[in-house]
Order: structure tokens, then sequence, then C-alpha cells
């Protein structure tokens, strides 16, 4: 069976493919996960579609077009056995490489310094740690070479394993090269410090950008350089919101499964400031302005490979149990690599909650064409002034992103004083919706 | 997946790799865990293999010494009897101690035991590796509750990004003929006869079998050790394997070479053994018969192959230079692994293996792992036989010593035996050493840590050795080397 990338959205034509999870020849099973691919929009998991073993073609790290082949399942194949051949001991190399102590040999492969490179000062060139410490230093002095992938080790060093006593001793081989974790010491040509080496070594790593980070990168860029974006601010009394949620939250919980959340509050008020300020939910398309008579509300969720954002499609038919089960659903498949190309296209306007990292404030950015975004913070328990006393009142401030080039201040600022309103006043959804 | 079950490395089993694994794991800051099927730690090595058969090794050459050899040293005893059953006593008595030592490193460590058998289960969503333990029932609180109302088999997960299996061997049995741990037994039960057997016979002559035969012979059995290739010891030097040969049968150990144990016939609590040693079938009769024929890597049952950990044929686990399988996070060690099936090899396997998880480039430096077989006289070696230097053409040197010409080993009136070292021609670097003799088991490290410095021959000949000792042997063999041995 033939492994193929599948059509993951209609914009999408390639596709990196990031990592193997399993080696040629390894047996692999049905709905076993066999590689990542990225996509300049999203992360995917593909499954193996049979049971076999698995030959690959393509090498991670190469981009592959839609629909091409990187794999073949082989369904007949059995479980492979890997030879264990008996070590080929080349003495005559060990008998020349010069003598040294156990714990030197070590060091020398911690330094990648094999034993030709050192000047052995001892008796029969002997090495010391002295002639150690010496060529490191001038090695240091040096321009570092490119760095092998892998602890190299040469033979000599590590006199392969001659038979020892009682059976003969064969080697582990290196017939299955497994990939080594990241462990290998940060610093190459640094003296050792005679503290032993702590769990983890590594001080600076390099690593390139993913695909999706890439395209993050560049369209925050972009719609820095390409739009006239402002931002403007006020904050919502919770209050009532809050009791609501407290009230009916086990009777939701029991009825939808769901606990009710502040999101689906936010994309209704929302909805409802869009349909009376039309202009936020449109867009700019070339010399026109582009109006949008649907409301499909896009998610910002955030998760360890990038910003995602899936889209509410016609968020106002949606019942608030409903949009937080949607939201839910999108956490579900972004955590599993599940999500959907069609998932993140469209969308006429965005909500991003940096609320659920603690944010207090700050300036959410423009998700092009779209021309506004709302920010959500994180709810505080704040001293506010009503009817003339100063009262406790959970609180949050909310702040709308705007393409200015659309957007009159006027109607920003009117637009975001209704989403407050309606988060205030609850009720008046109800009565509007 | 609550935090109690979830480790930085599981080990599945406690014998000398697995628990020298564990304790380094957890120096080098690892939340360890370790599975371990049996109610001790220490595996086959403490329990039933290298730790009791010293026990019963060193009483049953105490029990010699007394019977055979005092009077030649003036003193003068009724004749000695044997109580096998404080032997037996002091035997478990040792084990229990060290055992208890290893528990108790356990608990210091901070390494958690789960008393169970361990099956692995894939990786989970997280990427960590999941093992299923099947806790024994011993482990349940109410054992009374336990034997009116057996309960169902408690299971817990625990997972790992990385797991190091060191189950280690079991016994293999001769083609056809199944032990049943009364007649036909393997050196566990060997190690517990509740009588001295009247005549054992013996089935391989390797270590395992040279030793608890010789064991069961000071102790008065008739011993007879057949074995199908026509030496002892196949892979030892041959003037060391055929030094040993004669002094093991001077002591009545009977052998029978290139023969081969066609079957077993019980009656009753006794057998008939039937062999050909080329002259047709013969049959000899006999109550013991120890299978000491070679060990088998315990692979099965722990779910390797279902989560293609790639095996050879063998059913021993493939893995790389870190002790890697062709799983990722899963790792191999000591018996299950190819090499020799030593403790020690095990422990040095271990110990490397976490330390290249922690980032460290430890290796195994395999030409130099020694090997003892406890009989007495003993024998002892490292590094390569005279046999394979001429093999592989490499141009040797080789100097001897005998223990007769040696002071402390006339006092002991331990002359039997001699040192052998083999130097490189051109750069006389020590290339074996093979030892039989007194303390051969202690003398080898010498040998074993100027091989590993990259020492040569001179060296120890200009090494300080104290007077009258054992050692002097070492370094006269060496002065022999360059034929300029004082004493011989």
């Amino acid at each position: 069976m033939e492994i193929k990338i599948p059509e993951v959205g209609e914009s999408v034509r390639e596709a990196l493919l990031a990592k193997w999870f399993k080696k040629s020849g390894e047996m692999v099973k049905r709905d076993e996960p066999l590689c990542e691919i990225e996509t300049d929009k999203i992360t995917l998991d593909l499954n193996a579609e049979a049971t076999g073993m698995l030959t690959i073609t393509v090498p991670e790290g190469t981009t592959v077009a839609v629909g091409a082949i990187i794999g073949m399942i082989e369904e007949s194949a059995r479980m492979p056995v890997t030879e264990v051949t008996a070590p080929v001991t080349d003495l005559a190399d060990k008998l020349a490489a010069p003598p040294s102590s156990p714990s030197l040999r070590r060091d020398m492969r911690e330094q990648n310094i094999t034993p030709d490179e050192v000047e052995g000062s001892g008796k029969g060139g002997r090495i010391t740690l002295d002639d150690l410490f010496t060529s490191i230093e001038e090695k240091s002095k040096m321009p570092p070479p490119s760095r092998p992938a892998t602890n190299v080790v040469s033979e000599a060093v590590l006199p392969e394993r001659t038979n020892a006593a009682e059976l003969p001793v064969s080697p582990p081989v290196d017939a299955v090269s497994a990939p080594l974790e990241i462990n290998e010491p940060a610093q190459q040509f640094s003296v050792r410090s005679e503290e032993s080496p702590s769990y983890s070594s590594v001080r600076d790593e390099r690593r390139p950008m993913s695909p999706l980070r890439k395209r993050i990168a560049e369209r925050l860029v972009a719609v820095r350089q390409q739009t006239a974006m402002l931002t403007t601010f006020n904050e919502a009394d919770l209050t009532h919101v809050k009791a609501l949620r407290t009230t009916y939250r086990e009777h939701f919980l029991q009825r939808h499964g769901i606990a009710l959340g502040y999101m689906p509050f936010f994309v209704k008020a929302c909805i409802e400031a869009l349909k009376e300020f039309p202009m936020v939910n449109a867009g700019i398309d070339a010399d026109d302005i582009v109006y949008h008579h649907y409301y499909d509300i896009g998610i910002a969720i955030g998760s360890d490979k990038g910003l995602v954002v899936p889209v509410l499609r016609n968020a106002d038919h949606l019942k608030l149990y409903e949009i937080d089960q949607a939201i839910t659903a999108f956490a579900g498949k972004i955590q599993t690599n599940h999500l959907a190309i069609s998932d993140l296209e469209g969308g006429t306007f965005t909500i991003s909650n940096g609320g659920v990292y603690g944010s207090m404030l700050s300036t959410p950015i423009l998700n092009p064409p779209q021309s506004a975004v709302l920010g959500m913070h994180a709810i505080q328990e704040r001293p506010v002034v009503r009817d003339g006393q100063v009262v406790i009142r959970p609180m949050m401030y909310l702040a709308l992103s705007y393409d200015h080039r659309i957007i009159d201040g006027r109607e920003a600022v009117g637009f975001l004083k209704k989403v407050k309103e309606y988060i205030e006043e609850p009720e008046e959804l109800l009565l509007e919706s | 997946m609550s935090e109690t079950n979830s480790f930085d490395l599981i080990i599945i089993g406690a014998g000398p790799g697995g628990y020298v694994a564990a304790i380094r794991a957890s120096q080098l800051g690892m939340k360890v865990a370790v599975v371990e099927k049996r109610t001790t730690p220490g595996g086959v090595c403490l329990n039933e293999g290298c730790i009791p058969s010293k026990a019963l090794l060193d009483s049953s050459e105490l029990f010699a010494m007394a019977r055979d050899r005092f009077a030649l040293h003036g003193i003068v005893v009724d004749s000695p009897h044997l109580d096998l059953r404080t032997m037996m006593l002091r035997k478990e008595d040792v084990v229990k101690k060290l055992t208890d030592g290893i528990a108790y490193l356990f608990k210091k460590n901070k390494i958690e035991r789960f008393h169970g058998t361990a099956v692995l289960k894939g990786v989970n969503p997280a990427g960590r590796h999941q093992v299923e333990v099947a806790l024994a029932a011993s482990s349940a609180p109410n054992d009374l509750q336990n034997l009116l109302d057996p309960p169902a088999r408690t299971f817990v997960v625990i997972t790992a990004p990385k797991v190091i299996l060191a189950t280690g061997s079991e016994a293999s049995a001769l083609p056809g003929i199944s032990f049943d741990s009364n007649v036909v037994v393997t050196a566990r039960e060997a190690l517990s006869f509740e009588y001295v057997p009247e005549h054992l016979v013996v089935a391989g002559a390797g270590f395992i079998g040279l030793e608890l035969g010789s064991v069961w012979r000071r102790l008065g059995a008739q011993v007879t050790v057949m074995e199908m290739l026509p030496q002892i010891l196949p892979n030892m030097d041959r003037q060391a394997a055929d030094t040993l040969y004669r002094s093991l049968r001077k002591q009545g150990i009977q052998f029978k070479l290139s023969t081969r144990i066609t079957g077993v016939r019980k009656i009753g609590s006794k057998a008939i053994v039937q062999f050909n040693s080329g002259a047709g079938s013969e049959e000899v009769d006999c109550d013991k018969v120890l299978v000491a024929v070679g060990r088998r890597s315990l692979s099965t049952g722990l779910g390797l192959e279902e989560i293609s950990v790639s095996l050879d044929e063998a059913g021993r686990v493939v893995v790389d230079d870190s002790y890697q399988s062709s799983v990722p996070g899963v790792y191999a060690i000591g018996d299950l692994v190819a090499g020799p099936m030593l403790a020690h090899k095990a422990s040095e396997e271990g110990v490397a293996c976490v330390e290249r998880m922690a980032g460290m480039t430890t290796r195994v430096e395999y030409e130099f792992i020694p090997g003892v077989v406890y009989t007495w006289p003993e024998a002892s070696s490292v590094g390569m036989t005279e046999e394979q230097l001429k093999t592989a053409g490499i141009p040797f040197r080789s100097g001897r010593f005998n223990f007769a010409a040696l002071g402390r080993a006339r006092c002991m009136d331990e002359t039997e035996g001699f040192v052998k070292i083999l130097a490189h021609l051109e750069n006389d670097r020590i290339l074996g050493v093979h030892i039989v003799g007194p303390r051969a088991s202690d003398l080898i490290s010498e040998a074993a840590t100027v091989m590993s410095f990259g020492g040569t021959a001179r060296d120890i000949a200009l090494i300080c050795h104290a007077h009258p000792t054992l050692s002097e042997a070492l370094r006269e063999a060496a002065l022999d080397v360059h034929k300029e041995a004082i004493h011989a």
C-alpha cells in the first residue's frame, strides 16, 4: 500500500514532511501515526492505513507535493530480523593507538577528539591528561569545524571488543541506528570541568523554523506594513455574566455536557455589535469594500505549534452551548493534529482571548482580509464606582484592533462600547437575538 | 496520568544489570521505577546464581579441606561430618543479607519498586512508553483474605519516556529432556539439594556445570560431567583449560567428553541417563541430572513483538551502541543482548546505558571484561587467548610462571596452576592474561587494570609486588615474557 500526502485544503499544494515517527523496515500497525506533515497553515499526523512493514522513500525534511508517494507499507511482511554480526576487530589498528587510561578515553570521546590528534608525552607515547588539555586548547584556537551529527569516535580510541573471556563477545550492533535524543554535549572544545555533567548540558540550540512558524512570521510583518492598524480600549463589568454562569452551570453541564464558558457570550455580543456596525465585519479587496452578510467568527487558540484560528461558521445561528461545544472540539483537534484546513479558511471577524494566559491588557493583531479583531483579557476584581460608591467588581479590559483604512475611530469605539454593553447586560442579548 | 505513576525511567528486572542501572540513574537525577517479578531484588545473580553458588563453594571447600588436608598441616581432627542443612541456611542468610542491602539502596536512592510482571504497551499520545505491571498477589495487603478469596490480578500502568529491559536469562533445556525441578534440574535446584546425591550427572562442562559439580564432589557425591565438545570450557585458553581439567579429574570428577546425552529415563527419584560417546548407546544410573548447557535470553512475554522491537535469531534484543533497540526509548542490557552472560558485564552495560542517556560518552570496553571460573583451583582470564592470537595472526610473546615455584603458594599448600601473560611481540602491550590457581578470581583484576591502561609486560615487571603474596606470580610471569624471571 502506498503512502500518499493527502489533500488537506483548497489552497495547499505542498507540504513539508517534518518527521517520520517510524523507520524504514519497521513494522507498523494500522492507524498508528507514521509521520508528521506541516503545511503553511497546519500540522497533521499521517496514520498508517494498513499493518505491515514500512519502507520510506522520501526522507524527512523534504517538501513534497500533495498526492506524492512518500513510502510503502508491505502488508505481507513479517517482523524483520536484524543480523547480529560478530565483531570485526582490526587488531592492528587497535595496537597502533597510543596507550591511555579508561577515564582519559572517555574524556576524548566527550571532546570528540581522536587519539591521533593528541601528542602523547608519556612513556611509549602514552597520552596523559595534560596532553589532552593541550590538544583541546590548540583545537579551540582553530575555527571550529562543522559538527558531526553524532559523537563519532575513532575505532582506535575504542579498541572494539575482542573475545573477553568465556564466550565470544559480540558488541551491540549499529544495524538499527535508532535516533539518539538530544543528549549531546553542547560545547565541543571546552575543557571539561571537574564536576560530572548534569542531566542536560545543552545551552544553545539552533533549529530551523517550521513552515507554519515562518508563515506566521511573514503574515504578522505584512499586517503591520499593509494595514493602518489602530487599537481602541474599553472595559467590561462581568458581574452579570458571571452570575448567569454560576446559576446555570450545573444545569448546563447536565443538559449539554459542557460547562458554560465566557467565550460564547463574547461571540454573541460581537455578532450583535457587528450587525449594528457592518463595516467592522467587512474587508478591503483592491479598491472595493466587501460587506459580508454572514458572521464567521474566528477563535484564536494557542498550541505548541503556534496560534491557530479555527472559524465558527454562521455563528449568528449557533446557540450558546453550540458555540462552546464547537470551540472545545477545535481545541481537541488541534491537540491531536487533526484540524483540517477547511476549519481555518474564511472568517469575517476574530476574537482572541489573551486572558487564558493571564494577560491584563494587550493589542491583538489583525487577521487580513478581516478588518477587526477583539482582544479579551483576564478577569480581575477591581474597585469601580457604581452610583457614587466604590465597589469591587470582576472587570475585564477589552481591546479592539481595527483597520483604520475602512473603519473610523467613531465606529470602532462605538462597536466596542456595544460589545461592552451586551456583556454587562446579557439580558439584552436575549431580547435582541 | 497521575504523577505517582509517571517516571523518567522504568527498568524491568532488578538483577545486576537492572539494579545497578537504577541506582546510577537515580544518582544522575532521574525518577526511576523498577519492576521485578521476584519478591527480592538481585536477580539470578544474587538469588540463585553467583552469590549462593559462591557461598556453597566456600563452605564445601572448607569441608573438603578439613577432611582431606588438615592432617598435612598437622591439624588432627576426627573425620568431619556434614550438616548440609546448616550449610544451606548459611547460604540463604548470605543471600538475604545481600538482597536486603539492595532493597535498602533502592530506598536510599528513592527508587520505586513494583513487584510483578511487566508488559510493554507502546507509546501514549504524549510520547511516553506505557508499561503495564501485573502486581504479584503477595503485594496485596491481606494475605489470609487472598487465600480465602483470591483477588483478581491488579494491574497498574506506569509511564516513562525511556524503558530499560533487563530481564536476564534462564537455563536452556536439553532437546527432548524437560526440567522437573526434582531429578532433571537447573542450577537453581542444584544449589538447594536436600541431601548429597550419590551420583550427580552434569550436562555441560561450562563454568556453571564445573562449579556446581565441584561443590557436590567435595561434599561426597560421585560426579560425572558430560560434554558434547571434545574439551571443557571451549573458549578458554587451552593450556589453562587443560590444567583445570587435570586438576578436576584429580579431585575425582569424571568427564565424558565428545558425549551426547540422548535421553533420561526416570524411575522414582532416580534416573538413568542415556548417552553416546561415539561407541554406541550407553547408560548410567544417577539420582540427579544438572543441565547446564547454556542460557536463553528472557525476551518473551514482555510485549516486544507487539511494539516491534527487533530480536536476533537467538531471541536477544538487537541494540545500538547506546543499548537502544529498534524502538526509540526502549533499551536493553545484560543477558538480554549479545555478549557473554556475566553479571559484571550486565552491570557495566547498565551504567553505560543510563550515563549515555544523560549525555555522557561512557562505553563498555568489552575487551577488558574478565571472566572467572570458581572451581578450586580457580581459573580466570582477560583479553585474548593464545589460540585467538594465532588465528588473528598477531605476533606475541608468552610468559608463564607456576604457582609451585611461589613462596606464598607453597605456604598455603596451593601449588597447582600458573599465570600466563601474552604480550605483543613488538610493543610489549599485554593482549591477554590467563590464570589457573588459588584466588585467580582476585588476581585477574591487576591484569584487567594494566590492560585497560594500555600497559606492557614490562610495566607489570617494574611494579613492586609485596612479598610473599600470590600476586608475585603475575610479576614473575611478566618478567618471563622477556625470559627474565627471577624464580624460574
